[in-house]
């Protein structure tokens, strides 16, 4: 993946826009945040292969952390936190959010096939 | 002696940190081990440092650096297609038939796996649980022993000290070697368990000087 620049990505979410798609959406700071840490809470969620359409979409944000909305007929997908992206070999939109060691926090991504 | 050794764990990499020296001193000993390996660790956060995995790259990279370590640790591996982080929602009773089938065709004396309730990550006491249920159900006469690992935090003032205590230090370079063929992993996984700042340069000695045993309970099967 590469660091997220505005513009390449807004081109990316806008193509995919108005399309049934599917959507991989996960947070997370793993199964073990209460073992290494007493004070940690163990949190996460993840849906894969939610089927939504959405009418537009955008990126925001500056430096290393961005947010990326898509807004829906019914509601929102929201993530928070994103760093990087790559289009990958299966025309995937993969957006993520890594920590300074490069563990995985929250993951966005848009696909017009089944994860 | 040891007729054949079935280890259990559901990551790539569970067998590595939790038991490649022992895999390592059954293995010198001419008996064969099998690993049961329950899902491609799909889930997992740690995606190289520097991050080369995404999440969709992640299984397949697992599955590489998983068949490497067995290859190291000269091992048969089965993977058993679960899916990391859900496996504790699985229908249990359907992956225990499925251990039962696997481990009665291959017949072995002795089984590793975790230790339920008492193995921190759910996949580990999920999988755990339904590896002993599914030898608790075997014919007395061809029952394997099963060693269970626990390490949750204080587990030993619950469970007692572990009866089965391997010195695995004329093993280590092989267990390191095994770790670090799980390399999106490694360097993260070996961070929390040695509590050093690891660099790439550095993990190797850190890991050679850290391990020195790998403990295990026997299961009682009067309890059940």
């Amino acid at each position: 993946m590469k660091p997220i620049d505005l513009i390449e990505v807004q081109e990316q979410i806008d193509a995919f826009a108005g399309k049934k798609v599917f959507i991989h959406l996960e947070t997370t700071n793993g199964a073990y945040a209460n073992h290494v840490n007493e004070k940690a809470y163990n949190v996460g969620a993840f849906i894969r292969n939610a089927q939504v359409t959405y009418e537009h979409g955008k990126i925001k944000g500056a430096g290393a952390a961005y947010r990326v909305g898509l807004k829906t007929e019914n509601g929102w997908v929201y993530a928070e936190g994103l760093n990087a992206w790559e289009l990958d070999d299966k025309n995937r939109l993969l957006m993520a959010g890594h920590d300074r060691e490069g563990r995985l926090m929250v993951s966005l991504e848009i696909s017009e096939t089944a994860f | 002696m040891e007729k054949h050794v079935v280890v259990i764990f559901p990551h790539p990499d569970d067998e590595a940190f939790g038991a490649a020296g022992t895999i390592a001193k059954f293995r010198q000993e001419g008996v064969p081990v099998t690993y049961l390996c329950g899902t491609l660790g799909e889930m997992g956060r740690n995606m190289g440092n520097p991050t080369f995995a995404t999440r969709e790259s992640l299984p397949e990279i697992r599955k590489k650096e998983l068949q490497d370590a067995c290859k190291v640790m000269d091992v048969e591996l089965k993977m058993l297609g679960y899916r990391d982080k859900v496996l504790e929602f699985e229908d249990l009773s359907k992956v225990s038939d499925h251990l039962k089938e696997l481990l009665e065709t291959i017949n072995p004396t002795l089984v590793i796996t975790h230790y339920p309730e008492y193995a921190v990550h759910p996949d580990h006491n999920a999988l755990g649980a339904a590896a002993i249920d599914a030898v608790s159900r075997m014919e007395e006469s061809t029952r394997p022993t099963v060693w269970a690992q626990a390490f949750m935090r204080g587990y030993q003032e619950i469970l007692g000290k572990p009866d089965v205590v391997q010195d695995i230090r004329p093993f280590v370079k092989t267990k390191v070697k095994t770790i670090l063929c799980h390399k999106s992993q490694a360097q993260g996984v070996l961070g929390n368990v040695t509590g050093e700042e690891l660099t790439e340069e550095n993990m190797e000695a850190i890991a050679l000087e850290h391990f020195k045993e790998e403990t295990f309970y026997t299961w009682n099967f009067e309890n059940i």
